[in-house]
């Protein structure tokens, strides 16, 4: 081959190469669910709503609709976001409130049984306050626990009167999980997870949507 | 035997293994298009990795594996599995195969051989071991180069321990990544496209003992590479390149990229192996005897016996995790009578003699070059050669030191602690045969001498620091964290990588005729030297500080250790990239000719034209001396290129009329 | 002149040049001496106390020491190759115009066993060191597994279960009414018996001022031994790569006065109690399988979590 055949071939290969690993970083590596912030309008205290389904619809979520889930509903336009990455302000109160669209799961360790963490040391269920609960045998039982593990938090989420599988859901057929905690002053990342394996058997129930966010576990970021 | 058996009155030229009947009309050469190459391999891929997929939906497709996980492993597996047969079948790897069984000649390995000559032959299954060796050099540095944008990656994510730039599951699907496309993939870095290139020539051979096996060895490689980077398609896996069990049970999609491809790779790896060993025994030229067999060639072959006893154990352990997450069996796992133990003793049974074939290579490739540039024998050649036999047994007897605080038998770690102190004595040969050979040397700093000097240094730092993690109750801190990172990464980078840099700028000019630009060649050594270390020293500190691996977060007061590493590794990223440049400048742009034998050395293969004519010597050549006899007044020339003929078989029938044993 | 096999006597030998070849021996000896001892006293003394990864602990203490030892044998061997490499690459480098080959030195025989020998000498002493140390005194904080040969004496030591769970330690404390916490504390003075098992997958144990580090593999109970002699804070890392959030499993621990870990025992007792009433019995290592009849237990209570199907029928027994 010629020089110029030889430099022209090698260019196009070369941006061949550049191009796919920005498209491999663009595509695979980067990005995720969006965040929804509460941190922008403050007003002392935060109010989060989030709702747990058993699946969702597929036109919502296209990867994984039979995954077990998260959602959270926006602030600003009152509508459900598939993501577990939320934003709140520092040395704020948070008020969460869960909707739980899932039948019931027992904890693998008993010990998550135990609400910790929160406001008065106890979590609502329809009301009325709640400190222990056993997923076995009840007289409560849990479908799934919110937990920030790094602000010793960890609330479980009252099992819900039927399973919805199309999430996001919107009928009344759900329980309703209430708490509250003070974020921390310390800007930065606050990881949370569900310690109930998703009623897949213990090893392989906290794989999948445990692991990946926007399902079963996510980040909440506290900005100053 | 060594001698060649068939007599030469009888030998046709032109009848190579599978060739058609020397009178028959060459068939017409069809255009390129249609000839099977790596269009036709790619295309062979899809269609069956979709009817993989279909297969694996068919049977399995009701079957929900994992309950509302919406997986079906046993699509994917067996879309993998079927689509690198069809990778295969698309190259024309069976076709001889079946021609065979079929009774009909085979046209088209002559027909491949022959008629394609220049770029074109690089994307067949060319049987021609020179042909296969740049194959793998060039896919191999591509594998390399994937692997260090990983490693970019992840010191990137590590520049700030609250800031992140990937979240937590892509940074630890990098980071698993990274490790298995680099373990995975070095294995044949120094073996593939230096030893299939050179071992013929160095033992006086005209081929490999099995053209077809050393080139599939190869054609699996890029099949390797394709699965496991379509891991990150599925999101990567969990679990880092040791796969340990259970969490690689629970793992979704990505781990069985990571199986399957770790399953290719061992097979590859089992390829290579046996070819090299069944060349090494047998076709060794008349004279070539053990005593004279270049260093090299001593650990070509060591390696290889690695290969072909520890692969099957890897690939016999990745079908076990498979079938553990696809039908249901419970190997690995404790509550069904299964044992997470057995993941990790099958793994690691594979995993040292792993890091061997990694590092043995490196010494033989170091030990070669230094006499050139030495311009001395090589000291103490049995001691090396025996260090490396002694390393070879070794490895496979410390395997638990991976274990210590598993919760093993106790009694077994003195035993384990004391065969891997032990294992330190032959690796510590290479260093006595190199300072030896440095003894009133008259020693020329060229740029592979540089690399080689490079390597001795990197792998005293890396060979001294095993010798703590060996240490029981000091491993007990030092294990899983970066300690670990920095001894290994001294030992296989520093080592192996060095010495690649060392052979490849060596013996270039042999493979393609052409020489690096050596000015270049210099700032590459220095800046990947100098970065390396900066590089990896500090994070024995970091380890020892109480970082574990693979891990996206940290302590805050190892902030600033880490952002000098992080820093260090792009410069490092850096100097590779000028290396990636001088290669493609001088082999592509500039191509300086350099012909003859420019570092004056007395290597068996270099008495032949750079590169070598096909057949690469006209007639077998009989050895009559060894290759490091400098300074040795009125050495003999290492070979005689131009025997007369009749030499082997009148000796043959000399032996066998004094009624001597053959 | 070298001999007719190549070896080459010590001592002085005539060059071509005529001047007496020196010692290269002798002169690398006395650039080495100065090297390794500066470098001996600099580890004994300067950095010793230093080394990772403390004293605060019996095990501790004992691997600091340990990694001192190997640092003082490791310094001399690094210095030697360095020193040797160094001053060969200046003195031996090819002088410009000088075409010859350096002499023909295959190997020398007394050089290649005194190397062997000393080497293998080191190595050895290190390997009965290592097995000394583990077996010791102070024994070495490493996991055991669960049939331990080496146990401190005098009595019964405070048990502490460690349970790793994806992705956050929990500790157990069956001489106390078995109440299971997320926070570690330890009495000072006293030896520790850690029982680590999972729930899960295999995560890895690492109490870094403590020394200590064993895997967690599920099923199986591993034992580590310690002894705090220092009061003051224990980082608490996992060690072995389990999923996500395998960099966020981490614990701040307290060693703290025994009147102290008295006083936190009895209350976390009280605090706990409602919660350890619904805990499993304390047992080595927690089978979901040994629930009896864990599917009818499901089907009676009406448990129908995450979509319905818990264990699907064709799934009888699942971990």
């Amino acid at each position: 081959m010629s020089l110029a055949a030889r430099v022209t071939t090698l260019i196009v290969a070369v941006l061949a190469v550049v191009g796919g690993v920005i498209f491999v970083v663009a595509h695979y590596l980067l990005g995720g669910p969006p965040t929804v912030d509460f941190a922008a309008a403050t007003s002392g205290q935060v109010n989060v709503t989030m709702q747990t389904d058993a699946s969702s619809d597929p036109a919502t979520v296209p990867d994984h609709p039979t995954w077990v889930s998260y959602f959270i509903k926006s602030p600003a336009s009152g509508s459900w976001v598939h993501t577990t990455l939320f934003q709140v302000p520092a040395h704020t109160r948070v008020n969460v409130t869960i909707l739980g669209y899932d039948g019931s799961t027992p904890v693998r360790n008993q010990v998550w049984g135990q609400v910790s963490g929160t406001t008065g040391g106890v979590a609502d269920y329809g009301g009325k306050p709640v400190k222990t609960v056993n997923g076995w045998n009840g007289p409560y039982l849990i479908q799934h626990t919110f937990a920030i593990p790094s602000l010793n938090l960890s609330v479980p989420v009252e099992a819900g009167p039927a399973t919805c599988t199309t999430g996001p859901c919107t009928n009344n057929q759900h329980s309703t999980t209430t708490f509250s905690f003070m974020t921390p002053a310390q800007p930065g990342a606050y990881r949370w997870q569900c310690f109930v394996p998703c009623g897949l058997s213990y090893l392989d129930g906290n794989g999948g949507p445990m692991q990946t966010f926007g399902y079963m576990t996510g980040n909440m970021q506290v900005v100053s | 035997m060594a001698i060649d058996m068939q007599p030469e009155s009888d030998r046709q030229p032109g009848r190579e293994p599978g060739g058609r009947e020397p009178d028959a009309p060459p068939p017409p050469a069809r255009p390129w298009w249609r000839r099977p190459a790596v269009h036709t391999a790619l295309a062979g891929a899809v269609i069956g990795y979709l009817l993989g997929h279909l297969l694996g939906n068919v049977i399995a497709g009701q079957y929900s594996q994992v309950v509302n996980s919406g997986q079906n492993d046993y699509a994917i597996v067996l879309g993998y599995v079927l689509g690198t047969l069809g990778w295969l079948a698309g190259l024309g790897v069976f076709s001889d195969l079946l021609r065979q069984m079929t009774g009909r000649p085979v046209h088209a390995t002559e027909e491949a051989r022959d008629a394609s000559a220049g770029l074109a032959r690089y994307f067949r299954y060319s049987l021609d071991h020179k042909v296969v060796g740049l194959q793998y050099l060039v896919g191999m540095i591509g594998f390399f180069l994937t692997g260090g944008l990983l490693a970019m990656a992840i010191r990137t994510e590590l520049l700030s321990p609250s800031y992140h730039v990937f979240s937590s599951a892509t940074y630890t699907a990098i980071v698993g990544e990274h490790g298995t496309m680099m373990m995975m993939m070095m294995s044949s870095l120094i073996l593939g496209p230096l030893g299939n290139y050179l071992l013929p020539l160095m033992i006086g051979s005209k081929r490999m003992a099995f053209p077809r096996i050393e080139a599939l060895s190869f054609w699996l490689t890029p099949a390797a590479y394709i699965v496991l980077l379509s891991g990150l398609m599925f999101g990567g896996f969990p679990f880092g390149w040791t796969g340990y069990a259970p969490l690689s049970v629970q793992a979704t999609q990505g781990a069985d990229a990571y199986a399957v491809a770790f399953g290719i790779m061992g097979i590859s790896l089992i390829l290579l192996g046996f070819n090299i060993i069944v060349t090494v025994i047998c076709y060794r030229a008349p004279g070539m005897h053990w005593g004279r067999l270049p260093i090299f060639v001593w650990a070509m072959l060591t390696t290889s016996f690695l290969m072909v006893l520890a692969a099957p154990v890897l690939v016999g352990a990745m079908y076990m995790l498979i079938t553990d997450r696809t039908v249901q069996t419970a190997f690995f796992t404790d509550d069904l009578g299964g044992s997470s133990y057995l993941w990790e003793n099958l793994f690691w049974f594979f995993g040292h003699p792993e890091v061997y074939i990694l590092a043995l290579p490196g010494f033989g490739v170091v030990s070669e070059i230094l006499p050139v540039f030495c311009r001395k024998p090589l000291f103490g050649y049995k001691v090396a050669a025996a260090g490396m036999v002694g390393v070879t047994l070794l490895s496979f007897f410390v395997w638990q030191h991976h274990l210590f605080d598993s919760g093993i038998n106790p009694d077994m770690r003195p035993v384990f602690m004391l065969t891997t102190e032990l294992i330190s004595i032959p690796t510590g040969f290479i260093f006595l045969v190199a300072m030896g050979t440095f003894w009133k040397a008259k020693i020329r700093f060229t740029v592979p001498m540089l690399f080689a000097l490079g390597f001795y240094f990197n792998f005293l730092i890396g060979g001294i620091s095993g010798v703590y993690l060996s240490d029981v109750p000091a491993d007990t801190t030092e294990h899983g964290t970066f300690f670990v990172m920095a001894h290994f990464h001294y030992t296989i980078m520093g080592g192996l990588i060095f010495a690649f840099m060392a052979g490849l700028y060596y013996w270039l000019p042999k493979m393609m005729g052409i020489r690096l630009n050596q000015t270049l060649g210099k700032i590459h050594f220095w800046t990947m030297f100098v970065f390396f270390n900066a590089t990896f020293l500090p994070l024995f500190a970091v380890g020892m500080a109480g970082q574990p691996r693979r891990v996206y977060t940290y302590a805050r007061s190892l902030e600033t250790l880490n952002d000098w590493v992080s820093i260090s590794s792009f410069l490092l990223g850096v100097s590779i990239l000028i290396f990636v440049f001088n290669f493609v400048y001088s082999t592509v742009i500039a191509r300086v000719h350099e012909e003859g034998n420019p570092w004056n050395s007395r290597g068996l293969e270099w008495q032949v034209s750079s590169p070598p004519p096909p057949g690469n010597f006209a007639r077998v050549p009989v050895v009559l001396s060894g290759p490091y006899e400098y300074g040795v007044k009125d050495a003999p020339p290492v070979a005689d290129l131009d025997p007369p003929l009749g030499v082997i078989s009148n000796a043959y029938a000399a032996a066998a009329a004094e009624g001597a044993e053959v | 002149m070298p001999a007719a096999d190549g070896t080459v006597a010590d001592g002085t030998v005539a060059d071509g040049a005529g001047r007496p070849e020196p010692n290269h021996g002798l002169r690398i000896f006395l650039l080495w001496l100065p090297v390794a001892l500066v470098a001996d006293l600099l580890i004994w003394f300067v950095w010793g106390p230093h080394l990772p990864p403390g004293a605060m602990s019996t095990s501790a203490a004992t691997q600091q020491s340990a990694i001192k030892i190997m640092s003082v044998m490791a310094a001399p061997v690094m210095a030697l190759v360095l020193v040797y490499g160094a001053y060969a690459l200046v003195v031996w480098r090819h002088r410009e115009g000088d075409d010859e080959d350096g002499p023909p030195i295959h190997g020398n025989t007394r050089v290649s066993v005194t190397w062997i020998g000393v080497t293998s000498v080191i190595v050895l002493s290190l390997a009965v060191f290592g097995t000394v140390e583990l077996a010791g005194p102070a024994g070495a904080g490493a996991g055991e597994g669960n049939t331990p040969i080496w146990r401190p004496s005098g009595g019964t030591p405070l048990q502490v279960q460690v349970i790793g769970q994806q992705w956050r330690w929990t500790y157990r404390y069956p001489q106390f009414g078995g109440f299971e916490t997320t926070s570690l504390m330890l009495p000072v003075g006293e030896n520790v018996q850690f029982n680590i098992t999972s729930l899960d997958v295999i995560h890895s144990f690492w109490a870094y001022q403590l020394g200590v580090k064993a895997d967690a593999n599920p099923d199986i109970n591993n034992v580590a031994y310690t002894k705090p002699e220092h009061t003051g804070q224990v980082q608490v890392r996992c060690a072995e790569l389990c999923g996500l959030w395998h960099a966020d499993m981490t614990t701040v621990g307290q060693v703290v006065s025994l009147s102290a870990f008295n006083a936190w025992t009895a209350t976390a007792r009280t605090q706990l109690a409602a919660l350890t009433k619904e805990l499993p019995p304390y047992t080595l290592t927690y089978d979901p399988n040994a629930v009896a009849q864990l599917g009818k237990v499901f089907q009676k209570a009406g448990l129908s979590g995450a979509g319905g199907g818990f264990y699907g029928s064709q799934y009888p027994v699942q971990p």
